[in-house]
C-alpha cells in the first residue's frame, strides 16, 4: 500500500499542474479586478473576495509565458501563503486526483530558469505529468525584482 | 479618586473573587501546582502593587500570606483545614481594606495584627495554638488590643502541643474559625462592602481583551462597507419602505462605528502623564530650569496610536528639553525668564488629532542645520543654497543628522528626529516644524482619530477610483478650460498653479500612475486640482473627477505590492469594488515634488516678528453683508452647509432649520454685529451656514459668503470693537473682523451653553 496525496489540478499554457490540495482555500470564476497601476507585471489587480482583498497573480506572466487570449477569461484558485490569501490566475481547471507518493520525482536538472524556481517535482501520471507548483514561490516577486534599488529616484 | 487607584481596585476585586474559588478548590486538590501558583501569583501582585502605592498595611497583610504560599509552594507546608482558613481568612482582611480603601482612600485603622500572628505561626509550621483559636471568641466582644494575645502564643504553644490529637476540634471549628480570627472587623465590613461595591468602581467598568475590540472594530468595518453598498442601492429604488430602512441602517451603523471607536480610546493624557518626570529629570540633569504646561490632556485617540506616538512624544520632549531651552544665565541675557517653558496642547481638527508641541528656547538656526548637514554628507551644496529656511528646518528629519557639538547620553547620536517621523508617518500622521532663532521652536503633529476607518476622498483618474486620506487634504480646486489654460503655467515644461499667489507645483494623477492618456487631450475640459500636503510641502494633484468623501475601511496590500509606495492600501467600494488607497508621501517622492517653492507663509510671518511661534491659525474666510469681510478660526467649525432660505421654520419665534434630525437654530451674523449691517437676502438665494458644535448641540450661523480658508499669523490690529468681535486683522491684504462665536450664540441664545449663567458660561 503506498500514501496517497491530494492535488487540485488546473492548465496553464497546455501545461497540467498541481497543487496540494489542502494550500487551496477556494476556486472561483473569473472577477471583476482593480488594476493596480504601476505594479510588478504578474500582479492582474485586486480582487474582494466577500470583503477580504485578494492580490491576484497571473500565472502565465509570472511563468514568463505568452499572455492569455483575450477572449478565454482566466480562472482564479485562491491557495493560502504565509501572507494571507492569494489569488493565481489560470487557464482551466482540473479534477481534484488522487496520486500515489511513489509516482514522485524531482524536477530534471535540465529544467533551467523561472521554471526550476516554480516547479517543485513532477508526478507521472499514466498519459501525462503533473507538475507541482511551488505556491510560494509563485507568490513571490521574482528575483530580479528584489535586486532593483526600491528608490524611485 | 487617582486613575490608578482605581485600576488597582478594581484588579484587585476581580483576583479576590478567583481568590475565593482558587483556595477552595486547592482545599479538594491540595496538590494541584497549577491552582497553587494562581494563588501565590495573585497575592504577591497584590502585595507588590500595595506597597508601590503606599497602603502599607495591606502589603503587610499580603506579605506573611504570601510567606505561607510560599513554603506551601516550596513543598514545605500542605494544605490543611487551618491553612485554608487562615488564607480565607487573609482574603476578607484584604476585601475588607480595599472596600475601606475604596471608601475612603486609605485602608483603614483596624488591627489585623492577630491575623499577621497566626499567618506567621502557620508559617513557622507550627499548629495554631487552640488557644489562640479559643481564645478568639472574648476578643471579638472586647476588641481588644492585640497586644496580649502576642505574648499569649509563645507560652500557649506548649500548652497546644501537648493535646496534639486536639487539632481535630479545630476542624471541626474549621469554617467558624476564620471569622473569629478577622470576624470584629472583617467580616462585617465585609457585608458592608458588598453594599458599597454597587455602583462602585468594580460594577462600572468590565476589563475586555484587546482582541476581542479589534474583531469587533473589523466586524464593524465591515458593517460599513456593506452599508455604503446598501447606501448605493438608494437612488435606484423608490420604494419608502427601503429607503426608510437604508436610512436607519445608516444611521445605526454610523451610532455604532462611533461607539465601537470610543471603546479604544484613550485620552492622550495617559501618555502625557510620564512626561512630567521626563522633563524634570532632564532639566536637572542638564542645569536648567523647565516648567511644562499641558492643555487637552482629555483629548482621545485610537489605543494603537497612543502606543505609537508614546516613544516619539517622549524624544520630542526630550529633544527640546537638551537642544532647544537655554540655561538660565542664557535665557536671562536674551531677556527671557530663567525658567524655560514647554507647552503642550492636544485638540481635534478635522477630523484628526493635533498635538502640539512648543518651546521657547533657542529655536533652530537653519543656517546651522545646513552646514550640519553638509558635513555628513547628508544634501549637495547645490541643494543647500536653494533651500529655504522652512526646507532647511526639515533637514533635522534625515537619519543621521545632529546638531549636537557632543553626544551626551540625552541626545546627540543622530538616532532621533528620523525615527520620531518615520513612527508617526506610519500612523498616517505628519510632522511639521517651525522654528524662530531666538524664539523658539513648535513642533505640530498631526494624526488619525484611529487607523482602521478614515474619512476620504474618492477621485477618478484614467477610468479607475483612487482614495485619498482627508489627512493630507488642504483644499479643492476646479477651474473651467478657460481658467485652466490662463491659471496653469509651466516653468520649463514643469506645469505650476498659482493658488493665492503661491506656487503649486502640480503633478497629474494619470501620468504618474501610467493610467490610460487620455487626460493628456483634457486641455478644452476643466480641471479638477487635488491640493495636498506632503511632508509640508502642498502640491496639486490632477484629477479627472473629484467624486465625494467616503469612510472608507482600510485593508493592507499583499506582501507583491509592498514595493509600491504609492499605495497605501486598498478598501472596498459601495459597489463592492476594489480601490486603491494613494499615498501622498510616496506618490510625492514619485513625482519628485521638491521642494523648490517658498514657503509664503513662512516667510511672510517671519516679518511679522517673534510671536509667531504660536499664533498661526487655521480660518475661514467669509463675507457678511456686502463686502464686510469676517474670519473664524476653522477648529470650531463643524461643517459648512448650504440650505434653501425656504426651508427656514420659526420656532419661538425663532428661526430655526431641520438639520440631521436635530432642530437647528439659526443665528444671522448680520443681525449681531454692528459692523455689518448688509442687504437682507433675496429669499429664493441659497443661505450659507456654517454649522458651530458644543456637547451635542448645533447651532448655524448664517454668514453672506464663504471665501476661503486660509493659514494666518493673527496680528490683531484693532481691538475690542464689541459685539461679538475680538478685533480687526490684514489677511489677504484686507481687514478682516475676527468674529466672537461664543458672545455671538451668546447674545442671540443665552440658553446655548447650558443652564448656567451667560457670564458663567464665558469661561
Amino acid at each position: 500500500m503506498t500514501d496517497c496525496k491530494q492535488f487540485a489540478t488546473f492548465f496553464l499554457n497546455g501545461l497540467f499542474f498541481g497543487v496540494e490540495v489542502l494550500k487551496v482555500q477556494e476556486v472561483i470564476r473569473y472577477q471583476h479586478m482593480t488594476r493596480v497601476p504601476i505594479a510588478p507585471a504578474m500582479i492582474q489587480g485586486l480582487i474582494n473576495l466577500r470583503g477580504q482583498i485578494v492580490t491576484a497573480i497571473d500565472l502565465r506572466r509570472r511563468f514568463e509565458m505568452p499572455p492569455r487570449p483575450a477572449e478565454q477569461l482566466p480562472m482564479n484558485v485562491v491557495v493560502r501563503t504565509d501572507d494571507g490569501a492569494v489569488s493565481l490566475l489560470v487557464d482551466e481547471i482540473g479534477d481534484v486526483l488522487e496520486i500515489p507518493e511513489n509516482t514522485y520525482e524531482s524536477t530534471p536538472e535540465t529544467l533551467t530558469g523561472v521554471a526550476r524556481e516554480l516547479i517543485r517535482g513532477v508526478y507521472k501520471l499514466k498519459e501525462r505529468l503533473l507538475l507541482i507548483l511551488d505556491t510560494e514561490q509563485a507568490v513571490s516577486l521574482p528575483a530580479t525584482f528584489n535586486r532593483q534599488p526600491t528608490k524611485g529616484n | 479618586m487617582d486613575e490608578i487607584v482605581k485600576e488597582f481596585l478594581v484588579e484587585n476585586y476581580e483576583n479576590l473573587d478567583r481568590l475565593d474559588s482558587d483556595l477552595v478548590n486547592l482545599e479538594k486538590d491540595p496538590h494541584s501546582k497549577e491552582t497553587l501558583g494562581s494563588i501565590f501569583r495573585t497575592i504577591h501582585t497584590l502585595k507588590g502593587t500595595s506597597g508601590f502605592l503606599g497602603f502599607g498595611k495591606l502589603e503587610a497583610v499580603a506579605h506573611v500570606g504570601e510567606n505561607l504560599l510560599s513554603k506551601m509552594r516550596d513543598g514545605i507546608l500542605t494544605i490543611n483545614p487551618e491553612i485554608a482558613s487562615a488564607l480565607l481568612a487573609t482574603v476578607d482582611a484584604v476585601r475588607s481594606m480595599l472596600s475601606q480603601i475604596e471608601a475612603t482612600g486609605d485602608p483603614g485603622n483596624q488591627d489585623y495584627s492577630r491575623l499577621i500572628e497566626q499567618l506567621t505561626l502557620l508559617n513557622d509550621g507550627q499548629p495554631v495554638p487552640a488557644a489562640v483559636s479559643a481564645a478568639v471568641p472574648t476578643p471579638v466582644v472586647a476588641v481588644a488590643p492585640a497586644a496580649p494575645v502576642v505574648v499569649a502564643p509563645e507560652p500557649a504553644v506548649p500548652v497546644a502541643l501537648a493535646p496534639t490529637i486536639p487539632t481535630a476540634p479545630v476542624v471541626v471549628e474549621g469554617p467558624a474559625a476564620p471569622s473569629p480570627v478577622s470576624l470584629p472587623d472583617a467580616g462585617a465590613a465585609a457585608v458592608e462592602a458588598g453594599e458599597h461595591r454597587t455602583g462602585g468602581v468594580s460594577d462600572s467598568t468590565i476589563r475586555v481583551d484587546v482582541v476581542l475590540l479589534d474583531k469587533l472594530m473589523n466586524l464593524v468595518g465591515e458593517l460599513v462597507l456593506a452599508r455604503n453598498q446598501v447606501l448605493q442601492f438608494n437612488g435606484q429604488y423608490t420604494d419608502t419602505a427601503f429607503l426608510a430602512t437604508s436610512q436607519r441602517l445608516n444611521l445605526i451603523t454610523t451610532e455604532l462605528q462611533g461607539s465601537v471607536m470610543k471603546t479604544r480610546m484613550q485620552p492622550i493624557g495617559n501618555v502625557w502623564g510620564k512626561l512630567p518626570r521626563v522633563v524634570r529629570d532632564l532639566a536637572t540633569a542638564c542645569g536648567k530650569e523647565v516648567r511644562i504646561e499641558m492643555a487637552g490632556k482629555e483629548t482621545e485617540l485610537d489605543k494603537t496610536i497612543i502606543e505609537a506616538i508614546k516613544d516619539p512624544l517622549t524624544h520630542i520632549v526630550r529633544n527640546s528639553v537638551d537642544h532647544g531651552i537655554e540655561p538660565p544665565q542664557v535665557r536671562l541675557e536674551r531677556g527671557k525668564s530663567a525658567e524655560g517653558c514647554l507647552n503642550m496642547r492636544a485638540y481635534h481638527e478635522g477630523g484628526q488629532v493635533i498635538i502640539e508641541i512648543v518651546d521657547d528656547g533657542g529655536g533652530i538656526d537653519s543656517e546651522r542645520v545646513k552646514q550640519k548637514a553638509l558635513q555628513r554628507g547628508l544634501i549637495t551644496p547645490e541643494h543647500a543654497a536653494r533651500m529655504s529656511d522652512h526646507e532647511a528646518l526639515h533637514l533635522i528629519f534625515l537619519p543621521g543628522f545632529s546638531t549636537a557639538e557632543k553626544i551626551t547620553n540625552v541626545s546627540g547620536r543622530g538616532v532621533g528626529m528620523d525615527v520620531v517621523k518615520t513612527n508617526i508617518e506610519k500612523i498616517g500622521g505628519t510632522v511639521d516644524l517651525q522654528s524662530q532663532a531666538g524664539a523658539g521652536t513648535t513642533l505640530k503633529i498631526k494624526i488619525p482619530l484611529t487607523l482602521a476607518i478614515i474619512p476620504a476622498l474618492i477621485v477618478t483618474s484614467g477610468g479607475d477610483r483612487f482614495a485619498i486620506p482627508q489627512v493630507s487634504l488642504l483644499e479643492l480646486v476646479r477651474l473651467d478650460a478657460e481658467q485652466a489654460a490662463k491659471q496653469i503655467e509651466f516653468i520649463h515644461g514643469v506645469p505650476v498653479y498659482r493658488l493665492r499667489g503661491q506656487l503649486l507645483p502640480l503633478a497629474y494623477l494619470n501620468r504618474e500612475l501610467k493610467l490610460d492618456e487620455g487626460g493628456a487631450t483634457a486641455a478644452a475640459e476643466s480641471v479638477s486640482i487635488v491640493i495636498l500636503q506632503a511632508d509640508g510641502h502642498p502640491f496639486g494633484l490632477v484629477v479627472d473627477e473629484i467624486n465625494d468623501t467616503e469612510e472608507i475601511v482600510v485593508k493592507p496590500l499583499g506582501k507583491q505590492l509592498k514595493g509600491v509606495t504609492s499605495f497605501a492600501g486598498a478598501t472596498i467600494m459601495g459597489d463592492g469594488r476594489v480601490a486603491l488607497i494613494l499615498d501622498v508621501l510616496g506618490l510625492a517622492q514619485r513625482a519628485s515634488i521638491i521642494t523648490e517653492e517658498r514657503n509664503r507663509t513662512l516667510s511672510e510671518s517671519a516679518a511679522h516678528g517673534r510671536k509667531v511661534v504660536d499664533s498661526r491659525q487655521t480660518l475661514l474666510l467669509f463675507e457678511v453683508g456686502a463686502g464686510s469681510r469676517m474670519a473664524i478660526p476653522l477648529s470650531v467649525v463643524a461643517r459648512l452647509e448650504e440650505f434653501a432660505s425656504s426651508s427656514v421654520e420659526y420656532s419661538g419665534g425663532k428661526e430655526v432649520i431641520r438639520y440631521r434630525g436635530q432642530i437647528m437654530p439659526l443665528i444671522r451674523v448680520s443681525a449681531h454685529v454692528i459692523a455689518a449691517a448688509g442687504k437682507p437676502l433675496a429669499d429664493d438665494e441659497p443661505m450659507q451656514v456654517v454649522v458651530y458644535s458644543e456637547q451635542g448641540r448645533s447651532v448655524g450661523l448664517v454668514v453672506g459668503q464663504i471665501k476661503d480658508i486660509v493659514q494666518e499669523t493673527i496680528s490683531v490690529k484693532r481691538h475690542a470693537l464689541g459685539n461679538g468681535i475680538f478685533g480687526s486683522v490684514v489677511i489677504q491684504d484686507r481687514v478682516t473682523d475676527l468674529l466672537d462665536v461664543k458672545a455671538v450664540i451668546r447674545a442671540a441664545d443665552p440658553s446655548f451653553y447650558g443652564d448656567k449663567a451667560p457670564a458663567l458660561a464665558a469661561a
